[in-house]
């Protein structure tokens, strides 16, 4: 089993697109597990049409709780939370007392184990739900992290370990993962054991120095990379330059996709944009999926 | 007033929207008489994405000052340690260990809080900055500029931000406009760039994408931040109805639309901001600016 995962650094650039592409050309030739790794706004499942089979709770961690009744009030929890996470009292209201913001709270217990009165408990907090449903293209694993929650990367590990533990018992051939944007924590959680990294860039400069970082993240995890230029026409002398900067670091440049509406009309079709007729950007993935298998099967 | 531009989706037009809106309310070799002009003589614009900061490819700030930031974490005396192991029990991280007379101590699981030291008997814990990324200040310019860069391979926006915020933005400070560039998505470092703020301004696009995790954005600020929200629709006239009749039955309003025009999107891949490709919309984000302040900022 091999195990795919679609990145970018900078947002928007077309991973889902991709993403979602790959999943239809794939599920042609040979049996494919999905994961969708962008646990805070996930879209693969807006082209997928997946129906849920299972949903299970996600507690990530916990936050730290006042009981109103017991607080002396001294103010020890708002000195040492480092977080602002501890909402002090207004002079102005007699009758309120001091409370932990649960957004800003990250669950460390500082303030636990210094409250001198034991008037703060620690209280587990679900953060978010994880689904394994059905899809035309095989089963796919996602999640959805409740708005403004922490624990991102551990709700991604999560989604992966599920969606890994599918393929190996079902002898799928390929997880393909669809990643969170950035190069933060849900990035290296996604990243983990790939076999090999398709990056989607754009030619702007934003994607330009987005594609470097996340090369080098890709670099410091040990994990090979392709690229993928998406809306390649869109800047042809940019596309050159990120063309020839791959090559200078020895990437290879799996497909040059073209900047067409027809991404945006399949998209509210909820179709996957090889699957709406016979157009550029459809050949052009087409081609990106052939040197990708070659590329997947090639370091088997 | 502190104006957060944030948009859930990744690619909306944030950095194209929140660039061309501090540009465009500076007094800067413009003819801005009006009241407000004495308010807005030095904007502050933030690059709070400090995991792929882009802002300064368009501003092109001369950085002035650049402090490196990350967390305090432990370091312990081991002549003082007496490897009770209290500070382990009291991690929440597992990010310190006691193994026989020696204490393991993993940078990169540590959130920074202290409570090892504060809770470590003999007092044998001091703490050292472990540098994650740095901060960096300047001007482009009538813009103060500001931004954080997190280093390659560490796993925490958040602290980054934190300092960012600290360091630039004076408690109480609402004279002047301070714009805030976001992350994407709607997790722990979107929230960080949130707090505090006046006012979130969300940028989407009409898809099917955009909608959905505009819809989380709201729930974000709108609903667990209580902040304000409204809406710019960027490529307006792409993808479907979605986000206007959303917005009108949430009660959202849409501030200002940017229809889908290759020259904007051509003028962004050449890091050159929309009101200086088009500066015909410099009156819409000021127009867009004041709407803001007047009517729906906190």
């Amino acid at each position: 089993m091999k195990q795919l995962i679609i990145l970018s650094g900078k947002g928007g650039t077309g991973k889902t697109t991709v993403a979602a592409a790959l999943a239809h050309l794939a599920s042609q030739e040979l049996s494919l597990v999905l994961a969708d790794a962008d646990v805070d706004a996930a879209n693969l499942e807006l082209v997928l049409d997946p129906v849920k089979q299972e949903t299970h709770d996600f507690t990530g961690g916990q936050v730290a709780v006042i009981a109103a009744e017991a607080c002396v009030a001294c103010g020890r929890c708002a000195e040492v939370c480092r977080f602002d996470a501890v909402l002090r009292p207004s002079p102005a209201l007699p009758d309120e007392r001091f409370a932990i913001d649960p957004l800003a709270c990250e669950g460390c217990a500082a303030c636990f184990y210094q409250c001198p009165a034991d008037a703060i408990r620690m209280a587990e907090q679900q953060d978010g739900q994880w689904f394994r449903s059905d899809t035309r293209f095989g089963p796919l694993f996602h999640a959805h992290l409740f708005a403004g929650r922490e624990n991102s990367g551990k709700l991604v590990t999560l989604v992966k370990q599920q969606a890994r533990l599918w393929a190996l018992d079902t002898g799928a051939h390929l997880l393909l993962v669809d990643g969170p944007p950035g190069i933060g924590c849900p990035v290296i959680a996604a990243i983990a054991g790939a076999d090999l990294a398709l990056l989607v860039t754009e030619p702007t400069v934003s994607g330009a120095h987005d594609l470097e970082r996340i090369l080098s993240i890709a670099d410091h995890f040990g994990v090979p990379a392709a690229v993928a230029i998406n809306k390649a026409d869109l800047n042809p002398p940019r596309a050159e330059e990120i063309a020839a900067f791959c090559a200078g670091r020895n990437i290879e440049v799996v497909g040059s996709i073209p900047y067409d509406t027809v991404v945006t009309e399949a998209m509210v079709r909820g179709l996957p944009v090889t699957a709406v007729g016979d157009q550029p950007v459809g050949q052009a993935l087409r081609a990106v999926w052939n040197l990708v298998r070659r590329r997947l099967s090639g370091d088997e | 007033m502190i104006v957060a531009v944030a948009s859930g989706k990744g690619g909306t037009g944030k950095t194209t929207v929140a660039v061309s809106l501090v540009l465009s309310i500076t007094t800067d070799g413009q003819d801005f008489s009006d009241r407000r002009s004495v308010n807005h003589a030095h904007p502050l614009f933030l690059d709070c994405d400090v995991e792929e900061p882009n802002a300064a490819l368009f501003l092109r700030p001369t950085i002035h000052e650049r402090r490196q930031v990350g967390q305090r974490i432990p370091q312990v005396d081991l002549a003082a340690c007496t490897s009770c192991g209290r500070c382990a029990e009291v991690c929440q991280y597992h990010a310190i260990a006691v193994i026989g007379r020696n204490v393991l101590v993993f940078p990169e699981l540590c959130h920074g809080c202290g409570s090892c030291t504060l809770n470590c008997p003999p007092g044998a814990i001091d703490e050292v900055l472990n540098v994650t990324g740095v901060i960096e200040r300047g001007r482009a310019g009538a813009v103060e500029f500001a931004q954080g860069t997190m280093n390659v391979g560490e796993p925490m926006a958040v602290p980054i931000i934190r300092q960012l915020k600290r360091w630039m933005i004076p408690p109480g400070e609402r004279r002047r406009p301070i714009i805030l560039d976001a992350p994407p998505g709607t997790a722990c470092p979107v929230v960080e760039t949130m707090r505090g703020a006046d006012f979130v301004l969300l940028v989407t696009e009409p898809t099917p994408f955009g909608l959905h995790d505009l819809r989380l954005a709201v729930e974000m600020a709108r609903g667990e931040l209580g902040l304000p929200v409204g809406v710019v629709v960027n490529r307006d006239g792409v993808g479907d109805r979605g986000v206007d009749e959303y917005c009108a039955a949430a009660g959202i309003p849409i501030l200002l639309r940017i229809p889908h025009d290759r020259r904007i999107a051509e003028a962004y891949s050449e890091g050159v901001a929309l009101v200086e490709a088009l500066p015909e919309y410099r009156e819409r984000f000021r127009a867009l600016y004041a709407a803001i302040e007047e009517g729906w900022g906190r």
